[in-house]
């Protein structure tokens, strides 16, 4: 296995797709002559041509409808929007178009599209660029949404997210392209979507927690493990399909649950897991399933406020004291 | 700023309840998390209680010299201008009133009140405070009350403000908040403690609970069903007493907190645990002697005849797993490192302090360890940890002079050894009669971890090592 960062990995992903399937292209702003406003389709127009990397002007639900289309007569687009946020854009073309064809079409077509970029909260961006996209997308029938923690997700879970006969939503982080981790190199590597990962093995309280809020919950854990708290820690990749046996399975075990989470609460992924957890293991529960999320708020601009809105290792680990009993009150 | 509630905490495994000894901050002090609010008397020691909020000790709801239950709100600390009334407001029925408010309180039993309240408020922001009138009339039933049992305070506060007496039952403010969380018969537990609860057949009304607001959780039905019981009822010294015809015919002696906690843990091991009871006589006089040559040496501790049995059966232990065990339910587990519990006696009662690792340590420093146990335990200054965690336990009533008796196991522990008094008794020799120490060792034993042939090899072997005891020496 090589040592790549997160960027590198879905740049090597892309690379060995395009190779492996002639059927598949880049399409969005910038992807071509810039090579990415990340720099992930670096190479690539050099590599494949105009063709296969095609540069666009600033119109995101054209773009995302060209894909669409493509997709509908056999290829298999992958669309970058430069950040997630300017997906809004293109909102009725994914959720009344790429959703719903295969649908409505009685299954006719089918829309193998990938609709990738980043999103949720990075550093001081503000409210209008720190979005978590995912909930626009994981309560829409027809989408498959996917959240990648590190490198090596990133290229297993964009192969498998290509290959899929159905949408896909990819949404990356801009706080995570740097992070180094292993990745394996053989093309045939892919993780199936729809399958979470035990990221640390604990007894006493399960956290359910991605992306930068799964790292954060490692260093609370961390922090805990000297208190004698043993947390284990669940990545769900893949919100949509969710995998609800890996969760529950952990949290039978551990008795209590904490979600983070970076968006605003309220009908949030964890309001989803906390209900899945209460009605397929309310018997193994020994305390109320929590949630850490982002406050119900815009995302200021000030550092100070960002970090008011944000959930942090501090506000993780006070949950997870909380659940165990261990925080003094009563 | 936070309101911080200050709650009587529990302090240890089995400690339901808690007397305040003394408030060492008083209202208006400033205060620091981790700072020594008040001293707390537990049924097994004295123990100091710290803040966990800063701020300011806005309020002492329960003076020294009250005891309140576990989980009681006894104090707030917050800023000097925080609100704090809906915090205290809720003190009325959540911290159980010391016994001179009696009169007050819920109609229910002493578990349920804890939990009445105190859950209510957690959550300050969206309940609004329970009205409360002073007015003991208010407080009556009223006449015109309906289907609701007798146990459902809060309705029946709401019932009797109502303007008209005549409201139906639909009159009633009947919201989420108002209905009662806590009335007699509804005990708060999590779904996982009535689970373990109705496996392991614990009564949820009989335990205190430790989470929020009195809730039950795993941990006290845990602590319910291997709660560490005290070992043996020690025998309280006899005092002459002058025969009166003329005083009262007899008093009532409130329980110490030890007396209350020693009444309910006995029952719930003697009950549930079958014990069976293996008797041993050993020959004391090589150990005797020996232990009068060490005790004779310069500058060495004095080692008593319980330092001797210490260290036979921690020995002994380590070659008989199987003894050194506990029952778990659907397991046995086996130690590999020996705890031994020792128990000492007090005007009150008695605990069980613990001596870890006693497999490990030479008879010397087993002998300096155990008095300071010993001794601490009597001035009541053990820590709470060194109070559970034992593998195997002890109880000696040698000094009392009796030949022998039975001890009752301290669940979780699979085995109990009682030692009788070492005793000057004829002894039947080779060529005739003779005088010899004798001494007699009784090991309970939990027969669903172990069999009579497994104590009595283990008793064997402990005899063997005392009666040679030069082995506890190498």
């Amino acid at each position: 296995m090589a040592v790549m960062t997160y960027r590198e990995a879905l740049n090597l992903a892309l690379r060995e797709e395009l190779k492996r399937d002639p059927d598949v292209f880049v399409i969005g702003e910038e992807v071509g002559l810039y090579e990415g406003a990340y720099k992930v389709t670096q190479g690539l127009l050099k590599e494949f041509g105009p063709k296969r990397i095609v540069d666009t002007p600033i119109a995101e639900s054209g773009f995302t409808g060209v894909g669409i289309g493509a997709a509908m007569v056999g290829l298999r687009p992958v669309v970058e929007m430069m950040t997630f946020n300017f997906a809004l854009l293109a909102l009725d073309q994914i959720v009344n178009s790429a959703a719903k064809l295969n649908y409505m079409s009685g299954g006719q077509y089918n829309v193998p599209i990938v609709i990738r970029g980043p999103g949720g909260p990075a550093h001081q961006l503000a409210a209008q660029h720190s979005q978590s996209m995912e909930v626009y997308f994981y309560h829409v029938p027809g989408l498959k949404v996917v959240r990648p923690s590190t490198p090596m997700d990133a290229k297993g879970l964009l192969k498998s997210a290509i290959r899929d006969d159905n949408p896909v939503i990819f949404i990356e982080s801009e706080t995570l392209y740097n992070v180094k981790g292993e990745v394996p190199e053989d093309p045939d590597f892919t993780i199936p979507l729809g399958q979470a990962i035990v990221r640390r093995e604990g007894t006493d309280v399960t956290v359910v927690a991605y992306m930068g809020m799964m790292y954060r919950a490692m260093e609370a854990a961390e922090e805990l493990a000297k208190e004698g708290i043993s947390v284990e820690i669940v990545d769900p990749r893949t919100l949509q399909p969710l995998d609800t046996q890996t969760i529950i399975g952990s949290v039978r075990k551990t008795h209590r649950a904490v979600v983070v989470e970076a968006g605003a609460g309220f009908a949030g992924m964890g309001s989803e897991i906390a209900t899945e957890i209460t009605e397929e293991a309310f018997d193994d529960l020994d305390a109320p399933v929590l949630r850490v999320t982002g406050a119900q708020a815009p995302m200021p601009y000030a550092r100070n406020l960002e970090r008011l809105k944000t959930p942090t290792k501090e506000k993780i680990a006070d949950a997870i004291r909380r659940v165990c009993y261990a925080d003094g009150s009563r | 700023m936070a309101v911080t509630k200050v709650v009587m905490p529990k302090l240890s495994e089995a400690m339901e309840s808690g007397k305040i000894i003394k408030w060492v901050k008083n209202e208006g002090d400033r205060v620091q998390s981790g700072d020594i609010l008040a001293e707390v008397e537990t049924d097994k020691a004295d123990v100091e209680m710290e803040a966990f909020g800063g701020g300011v000790l806005r309020k002492i709801l329960v003076s020294a010299g009250s005891t309140v239950p576990v989980g009681s709100l006894i104090g707030v600390i917050a800023e000097a201008n925080d609100d704090i009334n809906s915090v205290v407001g809720q003190a009325g029925g959540g911290a159980p009133a010391p016994a001179a408010e009696g009169g007050a309180k819920a109609p229910s039993d002493a578990a349920a009140p804890s939990g009445a309240k105190p859950g209510m408020a957690e959550r300050p922001a969206t309940v609004p405070p329970q009205p409360r009138s002073e007015d003991p009339a208010a407080r009556k039933p009223s006449p015109s009350k309906g289907p609701e049992g007798p146990g459902s305070q809060h309705v029946q506060e709401a019932v009797a403000q109502q303007p008209t007496p005549s409201g139906g039952p639909e009159t009633a403010p009947r919201t989420l908040q108002t209905l009662p969380s806590g009335d007699g018969g509804r005990v708060k537990a999590s779904p996982l403690a009535r689970k373990i609860a109705a496996q392991s057949g614990v009564d949820l009304k009989l335990i205190q609970g430790s989470g929020p607001g009195g809730r039950i959780v795993r941990r006290d039905v845990e602590a319910a069903s291997t709660a560490p019981a005290a070992a043996a009822a020690a025998a309280p010294a006899l005092r002459p007493v002058t025969p009166s015809v003329t005083g009262p015919e007899y008093e009532d002696v409130a329980l110490s907190p030890m007396r209350a906690a020693i009444a309910k843990r006995m029952p719930l091991s003697k009950a549930p645990v079958p014990h069976f009871y293996v008797t041993s006589e050993i020959a004391m006089d090589r150990a005797w002697d020996l232990r009068e040559e060490l005790n004779a040496l310069e500058g060495q501790p004095k080692i008593s005849v319980n330092d001797f049995i210490i260290r036979a059966c921690a020995l002994t232990l380590l070659s008989h797993p199987g003894v050194n065990a506990s029952f778990q339910g659907d397991r046995i587990r086996v130690f590999h490192r020996v705890h031994m519990g020792i128990a000492v006696a007090l005007d009150e009662g008695l605990i069980t302090p613990v001596l870890r690792d006693v497999h490990a340590k030479p008879l010397a420093q087993i002998a300096v360890e155990a008095r300071d146990l010993a001794e601490r335990a009597r001035q009541r200054k053990v820590r709470t940890q060194e109070l559970s965690g034992a593998t195997f336990s002890i109880s000696n009533l040698g000094m009392f002079d009796v030949r022998d008796f039975s001890a009752i196991i301290n669940p979780p522990e699979g085995a109990i050894l009682a030692v009788g008094s070492v005793r000057r008794v004829p002894v039947v020799t080779d060529d005739g009669l003779g005088v010899g120490r004798r001494m007699a060792l009784t090991l309970s034993c939990d027969h669903r971890v172990m069999d009579g042939a497994m104590g009595a090899k283990f008793l064997q072997d402990v005899k063997r090592l005392i009666e040679e005891p030069l082995r506890l020496l190498v």
